[in-house]
């Protein structure tokens, strides 16, 4: 397991690795099950999804408003396991779950983590759960092969030498400050926060918050190891609904483009 | 085990954006508070211009109608802004200041601790921003308007159910944003270390005084105790400097809403679970798959779906109860109270004296108990008339 997510990375030619994210269950767990193997069939190296939560802080207005829609459609935990395993028996695409801390430490970390494991999860990223409050949950994870994706913000300064050095999987960098969603531009200056992680880590790094065209992508993997893209994902599902997945697909395949260009 | 923790309870869940920030908060509060110059110009504040030591009225026509102990009310009512939470709003926004902050963000419920933050922020010149459930915009359209004319921008929230949490949930998108001028008021016990910590310290002044004060009166210590809890920021206030004293029965009124065996309730002991949420591990209103459940409660400033961590210690040791009192029992408290003592309690006190007319009979008259009028009413007047269904014509 802890080999799968680096050879998502080292598989592509430039060993860098395109993220795709998608909130399950918007506008119902059907077509997220659809638009997952599109995104797969696109080229998405690895395909975080996204348990929808009532209160996404992290989040900004495009995954919020997706996590409001998911939730209504009735989405649970349960159920996102259930599209999980029928995508098991399509694809293996390598998976991780994002979601809020409440959602795993409700279900249980040992039954939540244990469910990944059988399904193949290769990872689970926490964005409210820092360094400091990590191990409560990852040692759990561990246990289960499942890896604790750690998060490194352009705030962490002195902080990400301790992150990197124990970081699992790959590294999240945020780009930018704030919560998700698409920018115009991403104005902080990363190369020092990848070349800090560097100095400690071979763990790859891919950088996320903010990417939403093919060109922004490219630069981004060029100066990491990968690029993460999600709002602009959700935005299509916003606008599209169960009709998204073609217009997911293509967007998916320019965006993968991009990331091999760097 | 993380910083910031009572018992199990507590914590730093927050994103990695917010970690340095937090971290450098509870550096510069550390100095602050050893430093004389600090302390001396929130104590003068405090007393120049907040107006304490607020009073520790006794309450003889309710103590004589109820026949059982001593009644007083700490009044934390006659507070400049009229509640507990300016106390909270100078201490942080001197360590705002002192910190380099030239703008103060803030969430609230009833607008209370909107109004507390514009105040200070006015008073010292920063800049301040407000966010606060539309749907609460709407129930204290009053206090809207008085936070504009102190000069902060109040943003009406509209996501999830447009109450407490949400004003929370966007206060910290928006710090996540931008940290570098500005500081997040935080107006509760709650969210993140340091902030349970931070502002319980600068709200315990309320039992460092009433301590002193009942001593006086009446030189022995009180039987009881009695707050209203939403997150819980006036409660560990009046309990804190009694905690030691093991006799003193502490009580927190929860906001049961229309019954803590309905769904419409937001009483959290009664009926949270341990979860994890908004920067902390404590006691949630959640469903089955720990998604934070939409409360409610006539009050404000008590619909809130948590409660500091260091109430879910307290509650948990058994050294503090906490009880649920409807609104209806809070609406009946507030009526009694301004035609017994002609003092309008804010609607979120009223939990804390329904609760006390409950349990006075429990009490003889040699002993007393402490009600703590965290808030004055006037705020709350045009909706217990749309409770007792008079229209009032604007």
């Amino acid at each position: 397991m802890t080999d799968k997510i680096r050879n998502s990375f080292d598989k592509n030619p430039n060993n860098k690795a395109f993220i795709t994210f998608i909130t399950a269950g918007d506008p119902d767990i059907e077509s997220t099950y659809d638009f997952i193997l599109k995104m797969a069939d696109a080229g998405a190296d690895i395909i975080e999804i996204g348990i929808p939560f009532s209160d996404p802080v992290a989040e900004g207005p495009v995954i919020q408003n997706a996590n409001v829609r998911a939730l209504k459609a009735g989405t649970t935990t349960d159920k996102v396991f259930e599209m999980v395993a029928r995508v098991r028996k399509e694809s293996d695409v390598t998976l991780c779950f994002m979601t809020y801390a409440n959602l795993i430490f409700h279900y249980g970390y040992d039954k939540f983590f244990s469910k990944c494991r059988g399904l193949g999860v290769s990872g689970v990223i926490v964005p409210d759960m820092p360094y400091e409050e990590k191990e409560e949950m990852e040692s759990v994870s561990l246990k289960y092969d499942v890896e604790f994706i750690s998060m490194v913000a352009p705030t962490s300064e002195d902080r990400v030498k301790m992150i990197a050095s124990e970081a699992k999987g790959f590294i999240y960098v945020v780009s930018s400050m704030g919560v998700t969603g698409m920018r115009k531009d991403i104005s902080t200056d990363l190369k020092p926060i990848i070349e800090n992680i560097r100095h400690v880590t071979d763990t790859p790094c891919a950088i996320g918050f903010g990417i939403s065209d093919p060109e922004t992508a490219e630069k981004m993997a060029s100066i990491s190891d990968g690029a993460i893209v999600g709002s602009a994902i959700v935005k299509l599902v916003e606008q599209y609904g169960k009709a998204a997945g073609p217009l997911i697909y293509d967007y998916v395949k320019a965006m993968k483009e991009g990331v091999l260009r760097a | 085990m993380s910083k910031g923790r009572f018992g199990e309870f507590g914590g730093q869940y927050i994103s990695e954006t917010l970690m340095n920030e937090l971290i450098r908060l509870e550096e510069s509060y550390n100095e602050a508070k050893n430093d004389p110059s600090f302390t001396g110009e929130l104590e003068s504040l405090l007393n120049e211009y907040a107006g304490r030591p607020s009073r520790l009225y006794f309450a003889e026509k309710m103590t004589e109608d109820l026949g059982g102990p001593r009644i007083y009310l700490k009044r934390e009512d006659l507070n400049h802004t009229g509640s507990h939470k300016l106390n909270n709003c100078i201490g942080q926004a001197l360590l705002a200041k002192r910190m380099g902050k030239t703008r103060l963000i803030a969430e609230t419920g009833a607008g209370q601790h909107g109004v507390a933050t514009a105040t200070v922020a006015a008073l010292l010149g920063m800049e301040c921003e407000i966010f606060m459930g539309k749907e609460d915009t709407i129930r204290q359209a009053l206090n809207v308007y008085r936070m504009e004319l102190l000069g902060a921008k109040v943003n009406a929230v509209t996501t999830g159910t447009m109450t407490l949490k949400d004003a929370v949930n966007d206060a910290m998108k928006e710090w996540s944003s931008r940290t570098d001028d500005t500081h997040y008021c935080l107006g509760s016990v709650m969210g993140p270390h340091p902030f349970p910590t931070i502002v319980r310290d600068f709200q315990s002044v309320i039992s460092k005084e009433a301590k002193a004060q009942i001593l006086e009166k009446e030189g022995k210590l009180p039987a009881a105790v009695i707050a209203c809890v939403g997150g819980g920021s006036n409660a560990i206030g009046a309990f804190y400097n009694f905690i030691e004293d093991k006799d003193v029965r502490l009580i927190g009124c929860e906001a049961a809403g229309k019954g803590v065996d309905t769904y419409e309730t937001a009483a959290t002991i009664a009926t949270g679970t341990l979860g994890i949420f908004h920067g902390m591990k404590s006691l949630f209103c959640q469903n089955e798959y720990g998604q934070i459940a939409p409360v409610y409660s006539i009050s404000a400033g008590l619909d809130y779906p948590g409660i500091g961590p260091e109430h879910a210690y307290l509650n948990s040791i058994g050294r503090a109860q906490y009880v649920p009192v409807t609104d209806d029992e809070a609406v009946e408290a507030f009526e009694y109270l301004s035609r017994t003592e002609g003092i309008i309690p804010a609607i979120e006190s009223s939990h804390a004296v329904a609760y006390a007319m409950k349990i006075a009979k429990e009490y003889s008259k040699d002993q007393s108990i402490i009600i703590n009028i965290s808030g004055r009413g006037d705020k709350d007047v045009a909706a217990i008339a749309r409770y007792r269904g008079v229209d009032l014509h604007d």
